[in-house]
């Protein structure tokens, strides 16, 4: 734990504290759905998954919420990854392997630049 | 930094923790171990989520804020699959109802202002981190690196604060005379015994929000040269003293508690004392006394703690509620706090409100509110459209106040004035059905078996009064015995060592100024007029029985009789008056007379 020497460490540990508490709250704007179903699964979600949290922690993100939810029903497309910004449509990606998950935090989230070669078209939807 | 995805706040309320909400998180910890999940979803404990008697052991999952209710530790292994592995809400074990957000606190309500209780049901107590998210310490520092003890004195001195555990003496006047003491070393006590029956305002502070009572705790230490403090919590507070001993622990880890604190000269620590259970332990002369480890008996006072307390050295002793309000004071200003209140009584005050009210609880309201006000509007009026009859102020050695008082404002002064007084914060609200003579008993009753024995008129007076009170409640009471008990409530208050004794005869003095005909109708026509007193009081069935035979089947002594679709009848020498029969019966046709 981090000793408190002067004002400014206080300042500090405050705001990491807020930081971590922005985290909690429901209201972030970007909002990353990992598909966690059996098939997901099966397909190395739990390492996609971790790869994002990774990302995150590395570059001291904040403003993101990682959720899990069931399956997409696109089971030929797992790992599928849902992101949304802002008040922008959804996208949806498939196989997403830690690489790929890597290429949307860098490119899409960071960026604003979908990563089309794993984008999953329209009408697959 | 430690990115988590998820957070799960567990109530481990102690009606929670009954019901294995220990088991419970520990359940979640091995179960997201062994998943490999434990680095990415955090389990938080808070003090209470949803009602534990509706929701059972309960926690909410962030972010998707799903409220998982009435859970057993035999559901954990399944909830951590589906959920946090799986990301599937296990809708079977969701809350059937939505959750009102701290329903023990909830919303402020009309007239409420927060300052003791901002943090509490805000922050996580057992996380020093939200504490100081909260602009916690930051007064801390302010004070070490930037005033000096005098300044710090000057400043709470203008704030006007006083003392919230009983006397309202102004706390930095005590700190004052402390440091002008020429003895060192100097320690400082924390009265956290709360030992007023329904009295639970210090209790919250304690379990919601400990580091606030810590660091005012340490600037006043700083203020009048304190190395030392002591917690004095009551034992019935295992949560308040688990929750104090990880903020204190934490607080050392971060440098907050401990040697050159904020890297200046000063140091103080602080250990938790537990309390050795009787009530004459929160006066604090006793409260010292049994830190040493001594029988918790009052001594006279002077010499006063200022001068001589914890180890013979001289100690200030300050209520939780006043030493959680002073980072805020320091943060916000004087001036801030000073514009709250009355002339004499500044700031806001926590109240347990209990008794005949709609809504009983926890409230802060800034001083100068009227009675009035608190009990209408604050506490939602009389429960079920009844009247108004009292309100018993300052706890168990407070007075009772009447409709005449309900304007008065309530600070210090006012109470007093009006033969009451603040006392630590409680308020017993009593409706038109209330018997004050019972009330009184039960009162003495209290500070009778609290009466700790050393001093005789406390000890042997208490005793004494009861006996009449029983004596008028059990129909056998003369003229002659209220005279008696006025004469006794004046010798044990003039005569008594502590407050115990000088405050115990107040219920009884208040109610024999304001409701003396009701002792006299006990004691003369031996009548109880609220219909109470079970030895003043017979029931009998009314005309409007149908013979439903409800009230025959539930008599626990038989005493009632007739035929099927004919009007009972109760035999009043077998009668107990137990009551019961009055509220079972459909048609309101049982009546009690006196
Ligand atoms: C019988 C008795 C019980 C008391 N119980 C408490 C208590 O539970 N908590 C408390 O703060 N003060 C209690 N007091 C008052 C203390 O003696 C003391 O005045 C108070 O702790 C001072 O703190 P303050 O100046 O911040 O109010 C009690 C006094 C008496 C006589």
């Amino acid at each position: 734990m981090p000793t408190v020497k002067s004002l400014e460490d206080l300042k500090r540990i405050r705001e990491e504290a807020l930081k971590k508490r922005e985290i909690k709250t429901n209201q972030s704007r970007v909002q990353i759905i990992v598909g966690m179903g059996t098939p997901g699964i099966a397909a190395g979600a739990r390492d996609t998954l971790k790869e994002f949290l990774s990302f995150i922690e590395e570059k001291g993100l904040t403003d993101i919420a990682i959720r899990q939810t069931g399956s997409f029903g696109l089971d030929a497309m797992e790992p599928v990854v849902k992101v949304i910004i802002g008040d922008a449509a959804p996208v949806m990606y498939g196989k997403v392997t830690p690489y790929a998950a890597r290429q949307i935090m860098e490119l899409h989230v960071l960026r604003g630049k979908v990563v089309e070669a794993n984008l999953i078209p329209t009408e697959a939807k | 930094m430690k990115f988590f995805r998820s957070h799960v706040l567990v109530s481990i309320d102690p009606q929670c923790l009954e019901m294995g909400a220990r088991e419970i998180v520990d359940a979640l910890n091995t179960e997201l171990a062994d998943w490999g999940l434990a680095d990415e979803v955090q389990i938080l404990e808070t003090s209470r989520i949803g009602d534990p008697a509706r929701f059972g052991p309960d926690l909410v999952v962030y972010p998707e804020n799903v409220h998982y209710a009435n859970l057993t530790v035999d559901d954990i292994p399944f909830l951590v699959e589906e959920h946090f592995l799986k990301g599937r809400v296990v809708e079977k074990f969701r809350a059937q109802e939505t959750l009102i957000v701290d329903e023990e606190l909830g919303a402020p309500k009309a007239k409420e202002v927060r300052v003791v209780l901002r943090n509490c049901g805000k922050i996580d107590p057992h996380n020093i981190e939200e504490y100081i998210a909260e602009d916690g310490y930051r007064a801390l520092a302010n004070v070490l690196t930037g005033m000096t003890p005098e300044e710090v004195i000057d400043e709470v001195m203008r704030s006007g604060l006083r003392g919230r555990g009983g006397a309202g003496f102004p706390a930095a006047r005590k700190w004052q005379l402390c440091r002008q003491v020429p003895d060192n070393p100097k320690y400082l006590t924390c009265n956290a015994d709360e030992g007023d029956p329904g009295a639970f305002m210090n209790r919250r502070v304690l379990e919601s929000d400990p580091h606030s009572v810590i660091e005012g705790m340490i600037i006043a230490a700083y203020a009048i040269g304190a190395s030392m403090g002591y917690i004095y919590c009551r034992a019935e507070y295992p949560i308040a003293v688990a929750n104090l001993n990880i903020a204190i622990e934490q607080a050392r880890e971060f440098g907050l508690l401990g040697e050159n604190i904020f890297g200046t000269d000063f140091s103080f620590d602080l250990e938790v004392r537990m309390g050795a259970g009787a009530f004459v332990c929160g006066e604090e002369t006793a409260l010292i006394a049994s830190i040493e480890g001594k029988r918790g008996e009052p001594r006279p006072r002077p010499p006063f703690p200022a001068v001589k307390g914890v180890w013979g050295k001289p100690t200030n002793n300050n209520n939780v509620e006043t030493y959680a309000v002073v980072p805020q004071i320091l943060l916000r200003g004087a001036d801030w706090y000073a514009s709250m209140g009355t002339e004499k009584s500044k700031g806001t005050k926590t109240f347990a409100i209990a008794g005949d009210v709609v809504h009983t609880g926890l409230i802060e309201v800034p001083f100068g509110l009227s009675l009035r006000e608190v009990i209408f509007d604050v506490g939602g009026g009389i429960k079920d459209g009844k009247k108004f009859k009292a309100i018993q102020t300052g706890g168990p050695m407070g007075g009772c106040l009447v409709e005449e008082h309900l304007d008065l404002p309530l600070d210090y002064e006012a109470l007093t004035a009006a033969g009451s007084m603040m006392g630590s914060g409680g308020l017993i609200i009593m409706d038109d059905e209330t018997c004050m003579v019972d009330i009184a008993r039960f009162f003495m009753e209290f500070t009778q078996e609290e009466s700790c024995g050393k001093c005789t008129p406390c000890r042997v007076g208490t005793r004494r009064i009861l006996d009449l009170l029983e004596k008028i409640c059990n129909g056998k009471g003369t003229l002659a015995d209220i005279d008696q008990l006025e004469l006794l409530c004046d010798e044990v208050m003039k005569n008594s060592l502590c407050g115990l004794g000088q405050g115990a005869p107040n219920p009884v003095v208040s109610t024999l100024k304001h409701f003396r005909e009701e002792y006299i109708a006990h004691v003369v026509d031996k009548k109880c007029p609220a219909k109470v007193c079970r030895a003043l009081i017979r029931y009998e069935i009314t005309p409007a029985c149908t013979g439903c035979m409800v009230c025959a089947r539930n008599c626990p002594v038989e005493a009632i009789s007739g035929e099927k679709r004919q009007m009972h009848v109760i035999d009043d020498k077998t009668c107990i008056r137990c009551g019961i029969c009055a509220q079972v019966c459909n048609f309101s046709s049982v009546a009690v007379l006196s």
